[in-house]
């Protein structure tokens, strides 16, 4: 029986125990290398979505885009003036000066003033009403991804590695923004100046209209080609800077271990070859621009010869006015200027089509523990007491894809109990804490607080009740005084330092530079790790819960840390109720009852003496650890 | 270390790009000869509306139908040169640039590993990654674009005032006079648009650090019911974000306004005087028409300047931002003459720091610290040294477990040993060897390290063990079977593909106790002459732990070793313990000795005094 028990201990774990969604504890939940979408980067996009979220960001502002739309119309069109105004003078203007009429002339340098200005001022108004816009979607976009990435679960965002998550908020919305800001003007100018000019020079002159228009055919080819051939080679090129970076920022957050195991060459050898991958892609979509401009250029260029020709021949001819001519051609060079610009357009817009197809993936994502639609409030304790009961009611907990973590179990603590769960690695203790805190929702059964199902408490009313202090301690930018006061923002510099007292966490802090006002983030690295988890409890002590769950949360302390600790659930928190998860058994010293969980399952469960003096599992376990202590 | 704002002044713009030169002298050649293709295609298309004139006042005026056919073949010919000369700029520059883009990464990134680790300890790595990424680009961009374009555009607009006042100075000189306010406005708005740029920026930063927080203190903010006050800290930074961004709206509204009314006005007014001067006879209508175009081809250029301007002030902070980090000195081996000049004397002979240790001077072997102080260089000058004097022998073949209070400086005196950081003072030495005059590699490959943050990196679970293993280890697979059977890591047989699993940032995550176990197996697999294990068993359960000591026992016997303990059960894996406290080592001896003799050792071991009662250290 024990043997058993030590060889599932060491090789058991084949995965995270506090992580149900990694699925590799399942046999067969994962085939290697395929299939998941969290490992490529690429959460399935329901159909449409990507057009949905577009839809949604800019139909509250629906009057303004139209608003933005009329502007442009009329800022092209007092643009697009200044020719017909050059053919009016030079086929009107020129023979009535001769006859002493000033008035066409006149009539020529007042219209150009005020499509100069007309064009300025729309000009002005265009960039600062779509500027609004663009600030107002982005604003909009951004805490979206914000509000919905902190309302995701926990089990998403074991899966969904921190890096990607930020760079969906940073660079996907950047290229967002590039688009909006740049791209989007240029395309609507450049769609509207091509209509315009189109129907300027077929109302001038059929035929040259005519030629104009049958130049539209091959560029619009060429940018399909170049649309598609393009598309290619930016997934490649995002996916080869995706590697550069990974390496970069990887190489920079374990320099220590990269130095002490001389990785440098290794390394280099391994960054230039992704670094080479990414300059070939690079190379490859400044070349796929070349060939796009010249195919472009060469098109209006031909075309421009053509209409020239045409137009020049029918003037020589007679049958055409030579200011029509002139007009004609100025209006020429306005249609093809934009067509590079267009390129890069183009190369703006796959990007930020990728990216909002990324954000509208994160934000298909539903989160797995809902917020209750009609929150319900804790009752007053019942006599004043501090703790609360927990109840698990026929709870049952498996991965989503098929492997049981938790079997169907009931557990009742009565409130002030401080319970103490042991086991192995991969015995579900985590999930146990994890289910009570609320980080995920059981696959079956409820889990009470004095009586309350805690999906129907508020966040804010969960968390006066349950507080949780893990393993990992992290501490955020700002002062110690400040990541302390996380569990009570109201409370006054006393009390945090009481809590830090209480923990003996004050004379650590009382030595760091600036004492309880030192910013963590400056001498961070200086925080030891046991100096972290002993801020982390500061912290959730002065949260002052009716539940506190400790998930190995004293592995980097030492001994008087650990004490510290025992001696605070005695004090601070005394009549709380508590559950400790530990590897140590030091803390099980303190319980008023033990569980042994193995495979998921609840084995023992008793008072400390009683469960040592027996038998069982953890009586072994018990007589190991005392063997250690010597 | 944050951006400092670069003053806009030219001439230091220029120094900084100058910096470029060692990167772009491989591609001169070919920079050169685009930009002498560019001056050529542009001016290609000034040429075109004098072809345009000359049919007008020609072919057309004379009513030729046929002579227009001359005119528009060269038109085509012409419009044919400027799309290929344009095509073979780029193609040009192309891969040149991406190479010389990819060098530079390259650099940075190899100057990077080698940069001493306290550099890395005052540098976050956004900003690192930021300069081997952005600024990168920004970099090519400015050799890609304004730096041919500005000798362009000025080549063009100057050829392009010549010909327009060799075809009439009047109308000349109506366009040229707005060109000298429209460059003076464009460079006043772009000086205080790059100023909102840069707010801009840093604001993008805070908010990135605010979402990195959240999303890497996830469990923290679901923990205490934190996520409404991040939300509303995000919301109040993004809103802020949003003024500076509406004021850059406001700025871009205005350069773009006067770009689009100044030269309009200018050229009316020409068009004008032109239609006057038509109509009168002193210049013909195909001239106005040339006039004309040449005018609006020129517009482009002039409006150019001024955004080409502020492209390379971008790329000059972006070189000069590369630089600083390049600039830094990496760590250098073997200092000449005679090491650092503020090393201690040796240390008294009589040792009375160590008692447990004999005057033996005749027997040098082993790990030893000698009068070894250490403060971090960036320290404020009041702040007593981390370590201060520390004497410390390890006999070849030993263990001795450090023991020490949160705090005190344990992990720091291991980073001493592999040359992490450099000591302030006294001298480590390895077998005799002071560590200071040894090559890095050599002394690398002899310590081998398990640090208290176990990092892996994005390889396999093989790679990543045998990644302490000397290169030319024999056996590989053996090794690393026995490096994993003593870090009892028998779960990476399940893994999907074994020792082959991926993982790391972009393979399968593991938990904190399997990562220290591969950690573990990383520092033994080389069976390395000298080992520093830094708190090496803090994650494990207690199974796993009595488990994995009675192997690392097996391994300690062979090796010299220095342990980090924070309990009992690790300090029992050493043949001594020497306590730190307040910078010094305050005792040496066995776990028993100690646990009788020295109140404080009782206090960290037991969480109660031994011997002297309410003898509370410190």
């Amino acid at each position: 029986m024990t043997t058993a028990t030590t060889s599932s201990g060491a090789a058991g774990d084949t995965a995270r125990d506090d992580d149900p969604a990694a699925g590799s504890g399942a046999p067969g939940g994962r085939e290697p290398g395929a299939g998941d979408p969290f490992d490529q980067d690429d959460l399935p996009v329901p159909p449409g979505a990507t057009g949905a979220l577009l839809r949604s960001l800019l139909s509250p502002h629906r009057a303004r885009v139209l608003r933005v739309a009329l502007i442009l119309l009329f800022q092209q069109a007092a643009v697009q003036a200044g020719p017909l105004l050059v053919a009016y003078a030079i086929d009107r203007g020129v023979p009535a000066f001769r006859e002493r009429d000033y008035g066409p002339l006149i009539a020529v340098a007042a219209g150009y003033a005020v499509c100069a200005f007309g064009a300025g001022l729309l000009q002005y108004l265009f960039i600062s009403v779509s500027g609004r816009l663009s600030q107002d979607v982005l604003l909009e976009l951004r805490g979206r991804i914000f509000r919905h990435s902190q309302a995701l679960s926990v089990d998403f965002h074991d899966r969904y590695t921190s890096g990607r998550l930020i760079s969906r908020s940073t660079t996907d919305v950047e290229s967002l923004r590039e688009l909006l800001e740049e791209g989007l003007q240029e395309l609507i100018d450049v769609i509207l100046a091509f209509v315009y000019i189109s129907v300027l020079l077929l109302w001038l002159d059929l035929s040259m209209g005519g030629v104009a228009v049958a130049s539209f055919v091959p560029l619009y080819l060429l940018v399909r080609v170049y649309r598609r051939r393009v598309g290619a080679v930016y997934a490649e090129r995002s996916t080869a800077i995706a590697g550069v970076v990974v390496k970069f920022s990887e190489t920079l957050n374990g320099i220590r271990p990269v130095r002490a195991f001389r990785r440098e060459r290794a390394n280099d050898t391994e960054f230039q070859r992704l670094n080479a991958r990414h300059e070939r892609s690079n190379g490859d979509v400044m070349l796929e621009l070349a060939r796009y401009v010249v195919g472009s250029r060469l098109v209006a260029n031909v075309s421009v010869a053509a209409m020239v020709l045409w137009g020049a021949w029918r003037v020589a001819d007679g049958t055409l006015a030579l200011g029509v001519l002139a007009a004609a051609v100025l209006y020429l060079r306005r249609l093809y200027d934009p067509i590079d610009r267009l390129g890069m357009f183009l190369n703006s817009y796959e990007s930020a089509a990728a990216s909002l197809a990324k954000i509208a993936g994160l934000l298909a994502q539903t989160p797995s523990v809902p917020e209750p639609a009609h929150p319900v409030e804790l009752p007053p304790a019942p006599g004043g007491q501090p703790g609360r009961e927990v109840v698990f009611d026929g709870v049952r907990f498996t991965y989503r894809t098929g492997g049981e973590v938790l079997p169907r179990f009931g557990l009742t603590i009565p409130a002030g109990q401080t319970i103490a769960v042991v086991g192995s690695t991969g015995a579900g203790k985590s999930t146990l804490a994890k289910l009570l805190a609320r980080f995920y929702d059981p696959t079956e059964g409820r889990v009470l607080l004095d009586g309350v199902d805690i999906r129907e408490l508020s966040t804010a009313g969960l968390r006066r009740g349950v507080v949780m202090v893990t393993q990992e301690s992290f501490l955020f930018s700002g002062t110690v005084a400040e990541n302390i006061a996380i569990g009570a923002p109201d409370a006054t510099r006393e009390q945090i330092e009481d809590a830090a007292r209480a923990i003996g966490a004050h004379e650590f802090i009382s030595g760091l530079p600036d004492g309880y006002d030192t910013d963590v983030r400056k001498r961070g690295g200086r925080i030891s790790a046991g100096q972290r988890q002993l801020v982390a409890f500061a912290r959730a002590l002065l949260a002052d819960p009716s539940v506190l769950i400790l998930d190995e949360a004293t592995s980097s302390l030492d001994v008087p840390g650990e004490r510290a600790v025992q001696r605070a659930m005695d004090t601070v928190l005394r009549g709380r109720t508590a559950v400790v998860i530990a590897h140590r058994l030091s803390t099980v010293e303190v319980a008023d009852r033990v569980l042994v969980m193995e495979h998921g399952r609840i084995v023992e469960d008793g008072a400390p003496a009683e469960l040592i003096g027996g038998t069982g599992r953890f009586a072994e376990l018990h007589r190991a650890w005392r063997e250690s202590l010597v | 270390m944050p951006t400092t704002p670069v003053p806009a002044k030219a001439p230091s713009s220029a120094r900084s790009l100058l910096r470029l030169w060692p990167y772009v002298r491989p591609v001169r050649a070919r920079l050169l000869l685009a930009a002498v293709i560019a001056i050529t295609a542009s001016c290609l298309s000034l040429v075109i509306p004098l072809v345009l004139k000359w049919m007008v006042d020609g072919p057309v005026a004379d009513r030729d139908p046929g002579g227009v056919w001359l005119g528009a073949l060269v038109l085509l010919l012409l419009g044919i040169a400027e799309a290929v000369l344009f095509g073979i700029r780029r193609w040009l520059v192309s891969r040149p640039l991406a190479r010389l883009e990819a060098a530079m990464r390259g650099d940075l990134y190899a100057h990077l590993q080698r940069l001493p680790v306290a550099f890395h300890d005052r540098w976050a790595s956004g900003q690192l990654l930021s300069r081997g990424t952005t600024d990168l680009m920004l970099v090519r961009m400015f050799l890609q674009f304004p730096l041919t374009f500005l000798v362009v555009n000025g080549t063009t607009i100057l050829v392009g005032f010549i010909i327009l006042f060799a075809q009439d100075w009047l109308l000349a000189l109506v366009l040229l006079i707005p060109v000298v306010p429209l460059t003076v406005l464009i460079s006043y708005f772009e000086s205080r648009y790059a100023l909102a740029a840069r707010r801009a920026q840093d604001q993008i930063g805070d908010l990135t650090t605010l979402v990195e927080e959240s999303v890497l203190g996830i469990r923290v903010v679901k923990g205490f019911g934190r996520h409404r006050s991040q939300a509303r800290a995000f919301k109040e930074l993004s809103q802020e974000l949003r003024g500076t961004e509406l004021v850059k709206a406001r700025l871009l509204a205005g350069i773009w306004s006067a770009i689009t009314v100044i030269p309009e006005i200018a050229i009316g007014a020409a068009l004008v005087l032109g239609t006057v001067q038509v109509a009168d006879g002193d210049i013909s209508a195909g001239t106005l028409v040339a006039f004309l175009s040449i005018a609006l081809a020129l517009r482009w250029p002039v409006e150019s300047i001024g955004f080409l301007l502020a492209m390379s002030q971008e790329a000059a902070t972006a070189t000069d931002r590369y630089f600083e980090v390049l600039d830094e000195e990496r760590e250098r081996d073997t200092p000449v003459g005679g090491g650092s000049p503020e090393r201690a004397e040796p240390t008294n002979p009589a040792e009375p720091t160590n008692p447990a240790e004999p005057a033996d001077p005749a027997d040098r072997g082993g790990l030893r610290f000698e009068g070894v102080s250490f403060r971090y260089p960036d320290s404020a000058e009041g702040v007593p040294p981390v370590l201060d004097r520390i004497d410390l022998r390890i006999r070849p073949g030993e263990t001795l477990a450090l023991v020490g209070s949160t705090g005190s400086g344990k992990t720091t005196l291991t980073a001493l040993v592999p040359r992490l950081h450099e000591v302030t003072a006294g001298r480590i030495t390895l077998d005799g060897e002071d560590i200071a005059t040894m090559p890095r590699e050599r002394l690398r490959a002899l310590v081998s390290v398990a640090f208290e943050e176990p990092t892996l990196f994005s390889a396999s679970v093989g790679e990543n063990v045998l990644m302490g293993a000397a290169d030319g280890t024999a056996a590989p697979a053996a090794e690393l079977d026995r490096a994993l059977a003593v870090a009892q890591a028998g779960f990476v047989r399940s893994l999907p593909d074994g020792v082959d699993t991926g993982v790391g940032e972009q393979g399968l995550s593991l938990s904190g106790g399997q990562r220290q176990r591969l950690a573990l197996a990383r520092a033994v697999v080389g069976r390395p002459r000298f080992l520093v294990l830094d708190d090496p068993l803090s994650a494990l359960d207690v199974h796993t732990e009595a488990l994995v000591e009675a192997a690392l026992r097996e391994v300690l016997r062979e090796t010299t070793a220095l342990v980090v303990a924070h309990r009992p059960s690790t300090v029992l894996l050493a043949d001594r313990v020497a306590l730190l406290s307040g910078g010094r080592i305050a005792a040496v001896g066995t776990h028993q000795e100690l646990m009788r003799t020295n109140a404080e050792y009782a206090w960290l071991m037991s969480g109660s005094t031994g011997t002297g009662e309410g003898n509370h250290p410190r």
